[in-house]
């Protein structure tokens, strides 16, 4: 296992460079010669076919049966390191679980965890994303308070989207996260660290194959992909430069309203309209600032989720090409073998089943991944557009208060107005 | 909803806030103009039209530069659907502005004398060009130039000078006639001396006080533009950057189905609001160009003062030259030498000078004193009169310039609620086109 040539989207879970617990990476109960890795379990399977049905109602809302917020982060001080401890509380009616109210504390690390297990069990269902480690742009500290507060709402949202998808809020896993006390017991019981590793070798060793043909819709995901991770990572940029050009602006505009006041110091008669008009500078400064924070922390983390989003879907979509890469190398092998032909059918069948629950997995998947996107997308930009509109007119209202203050005779346009 | 320009609320309390560039330069004007004097009385003046001109100069190399045509026609008010008169034109460039305000500056020093539009493009945020042929330079330079005009025009004293007079209607033989009237023989050198050397003992307090008030708005201005320009330098980048919104949304919403006409046509309106802000800054530009005259009459201000210090030095350096002539005639009369003087000594070393010959001294001392009384009476009268008339005028520029001030203060005010109605414009449109997405 030189060779360690991760795939971008396991990167972030495997070399998890806060993890000192590395015991619990090596499970006991897997074994590289375990065959598949991806326990397709009986409920898992029959959740896919239920898909189309659950949809609907998932969407709607009216059945929305279980309620999950992230909130009260916590500093946590030992020995060894300093973390933050998030509490998830959980409301349902859901049979499955044996109360209707939980609350466990969990750290950034049993989120990566779950997502982890859930893209084991599901590799071509598209999960959401979880914020990244590191913040790369040098813009805020690992314990600032902005940085603790973006990171747990976008926690908050990706809980909240594996409640919202029709297979995954229903997975073991997800179940033993939001109720189990403490989960450092479960997490040492999961498969591990080498099972991964298997997937990845299997992975390289198909892909350096190649696969023979892949169907079109998946192609056309492919292509559409690329092209909405280049325009909503463009989009991304484009958001954080107003940011930048904004912050700019304010840094000057703070300038701007001393020097009125300055003026008015040397002045007579016109010392109250130029500290007039510093107030206004002024005014407005504050809500360019508020301005900057909404776009900071409605706008950018949801184009950052989608950014990485896009990054997952690739991920979704190698997985899928590289079952369907093993389905064929084995196919071949069987049409080439002599003897043993009847095990080896057997094994082929099982990954020919494999690849056509994958695809329908991802099929159904896709459709409820594209609508998701379209809300998320829609309403930060809603959003948006509405506290510009608020800034604006916010401004608006502090200039006509000058403009009042200043015209002393009604000018004659005012009497016409009156009277029509 | 807020988005349509002008609700009802707003106009009701307000009046209309919506000043287009134009309005807000006749604004400046028509106060101009209430103040009328016998010469706008008389006729209109305006500066309409600029154009580039090539020629030699006096170094007999080829030059390009920038001519101005004056309109002048009589100020009658043209009856109902009748035409207004053809108006008498002359084209005038930029030297000969300064020629006509040196000689002004000369001839009227007790007067604060407007100032010209800069020659060179300064305080300009990045955009702007500081090219002196740069169209938009030239544009405000022309409108300055009116408004210079306009202001002697509007000056009860300034308005009444022939030259003035003759530089709006006699294009050829006008440089002549100013230079026949001999005005740089009384150019005071010393108006331009930072020397110390006329340090002036009794300076009218007022003016100390005046000259140090125009220094300080000197400063308070200089730095109030510069800081303008860069908030209007940053702007510009804000509003730009939301351009690429418009780009990246049309790529995008060529891959998108059902979000695709909702994302085209928001980035329409990005591309919109990108290009708002040019027309922004330029309106805001005319409001510095307001606050920059006034910078500029800090430099009138300060002249006047210097000149009140020049013509009180005068006085005091003749006053006390008389009073030296005083004591050495009371020395000669008396002989008790209280200062020293070496005609004392030598003549206390080499022997006393006859009779005759002192009593030849005194007389032409006598005779010195008498004009010294003369010069000093005369110095006196003069100074009193400048301390009168600059006075007079000082109160005058008070006055104009807190109300012109308030009015640019005003317009600013109104550049910054045009950019608000649009912006809110802008971005309730693309709300809309969002929540079609």
């Amino acid at each position: 296992m030189s060779e360690h040539t991760v795939p971008a989207d396991l990167s972030g879970h495997m070399l998890d460079l806060d993890e000192d617990e590395d015991l619990e990476v090596f499970s006991k109960s897997t074994s590289l010669a375990d065959g598949s890795s991806m326990p397709n379990s009986p409920s898992s399977m029959v959740n896919q076919y239920r898909l189309e049905e659950d949809d609907e109602e998932q969407q709607n809302g009216n059945t929305k049966d279980i309620f999950i917020t992230v909130d009260n982060p916590e500093s946590h001080v030992t020995a060894i390191e300093t973390f933050i401890m998030y509490r998830v509380l959980t409301k349902t009616t859901r049979s499955e679980f044996d109360s209707c109210e939980y609350e466990v504390h969990r750290r950034y690390q049993d989120f990566l965890w779950l997502r982890s297990k859930l893209e084991e069990n599901y590799p071509t269902l598209i999960i959401h994303p979880l914020p990244e480690k590191f913040v790369m742009k040098g813009m805020v500290e690992r314990f600032s308070n902005d940085f603790i507060e973006t990171r747990r709402k976008a926690l908050h949202r990706f809980l909240n989207k594996i409640s919202e998808h029709p297979i995954l809020s229903y997975n073991q896993h997800f179940k033993v996260f939001l109720t189990a006390q403490e989960l450092a017991p479960h997490r040492k019981q999961s498969a591990g660290f080498l099972s991964r590793m298997g997937e990845t070798v299997r992975a390289v060793a198909n892909s350096v194959r190649g696969l023979s043909s892949r169907p079109e819709e998946f192609t056309l995901m492919q292509e559409y992909l690329e092209n909405f991770s280049n325009k909503i990572c463009s989009v991304n940029k484009v958001t954080q430069r107003v940011i930048k050009e904004q912050r700019e602006y304010l840094d000057e505009l703070k300038q701007y309203s001393p020097t009125y006041v300055q003026w008015a110091g040397l002045e007579g008669e016109l010392a109250e309209p130029l500290k007039d008009v510093a107030s206004c500078v002024e005014r407005c400064s504050k809500e360019t600032e508020e301005q900057i924070q909404h776009l900071s922390q409605v706008l950018l983390p949801i184009l950052h989720e989608y950014v990485l989003c896009g990054e997952t879907l690739k991920a979704v979509m190698r997985r899928r090409d590289n079952i369907q890469a093993e389905f064929e190398a084995k196919n071949e092998t069987l049409a080439s073998k002599k003897a043993d032909k009847e095990a080896m059918q057997v094994e082929v069948d099982g990954l020919a089943d494999r690849v056509e629950m994958a695809n329908n997995a991802l099929k159904g998947d896709w459709s409820h991944w594209q609508n998701s996107m379209r809300t998320d997308l829609k309403s930060a930009f809603i959003s948006t557009a509405e506290k510009n509109v608020e800034y604006y007119e916010k401004c608006l209202a502090v200039w006509e208060l000058f403009l009042l203050s200043q015209r002393v005779e009604p000018r004659k346009e005012l009497d016409e107005e009156d009277v029509s | 909803m807020m988005a349509d320009s002008g609700s009802s609320e707003e106009i009701a309390v307000i009046g209309n806030t919506d000043l287009i560039s134009d309005e807000s330069e006749n604004n400046l004007i028509n106060t101009m103009v209430e103040r009328e004097t016998a010469l706008l009385r008389k006729m209109e003046i305006n500066v309409t039209e600029a154009e580039k001109r090539s020629g030699k100069n006096t170094v007999n190399m080829q030059e390009t530069y920038t001519v101005y045509l004056i309109e002048t026609r009589p100020a009658e008010t043209v009856p109902e659907g009748g035409t207004p008169a053809v108006p008498d034109t002359l084209w005038r460039r930029y030297s000969e502005f300064e020629l006509l305000r040196t000689y002004l500056l000369v001839t009227y020093p007790y007067i604060i004398i407007p100032p010209l539009p800069e020659k060179r493009a300064e305080f300009v945020w990045h955009k702007l060009s500081a090219d002196n042929l740069d169209p938009d330079f030239v544009e405000r330079r022309r409108v300055g130039l009116e408004n210079f005009l306009l202001r002697v025009a509007s000056h009860p004293v300034l308005s009444n000078d022939k030259i003035f007079f003759r530089f709006l209607t006699e294009e050829k033989g006008w440089r002549e006639a100013v230079l026949e009237t001999g005005f740089q023989d009384k150019v005071d050198s010393r108006l331009k001396s930072l020397s110390a050397m006329f340090r002036v003992k009794n300076p009218d307090k007022r003016f100390t006080a005046l000259k140090q008030y125009s220094d300080e708005l000197n400063t308070v201005i200089s730095h109030l533009l510069r800081v303008r320009a860069r908030v209007a330098d940053r702007l510009y980048g804000v509003y730009k950057v939301h351009g690429n919104y418009g780009r990246v949304f049309s790529e995008w919403s060529a891959i998108e189905k059902e979000m695709g006409d909702g994302l085209q046509s928001a980035g329409h309106h990005m591309d919109t609001y990108a290009a708002s802000i040019d027309d922004i800054l330029e309106e805001e530009e005319h409001y510095a160009d307001q606050v920059k005259e006034y910078l500029f009459y800090t430099d009138a201000v300060r002249s006047v003062c210097r000149k009140h210090e020049l013509s009180q030095y005068d006085l005091e350096m003749a006053a006390q030259d008389l009073a030296y002539k005083k004591q050495q005639k009371e020395e000669l009369a008396t002989g008790i030498v209280r200062v020293f003087s070496l005609k004392g000594m030598t003549s206390k070393l080499f022997g006393q000078e006859s009779q005759e010959q002192r009593e030849i001294r005194l007389a032409a001392l006598e005779q010195s004193i008498q004009e010294g009384e003369e010069t000093v009476k005369e110095k006196n009268a003069e100074c009193q009169e400048f301390v009168r008339t600059a006075w007079e005028d000082i109160e005058r520029f008070k006055e104009q310039k807190d109300k012109d001030l308030r009015e640019a203060l005003i317009s600013y005010a109104v550049v910054q609620i045009s950019m608000c109605k649009k912006g809110i414009q802008v971005w309730s449109n693309a709300k809309e086109c969002f929540s079609k997405m």
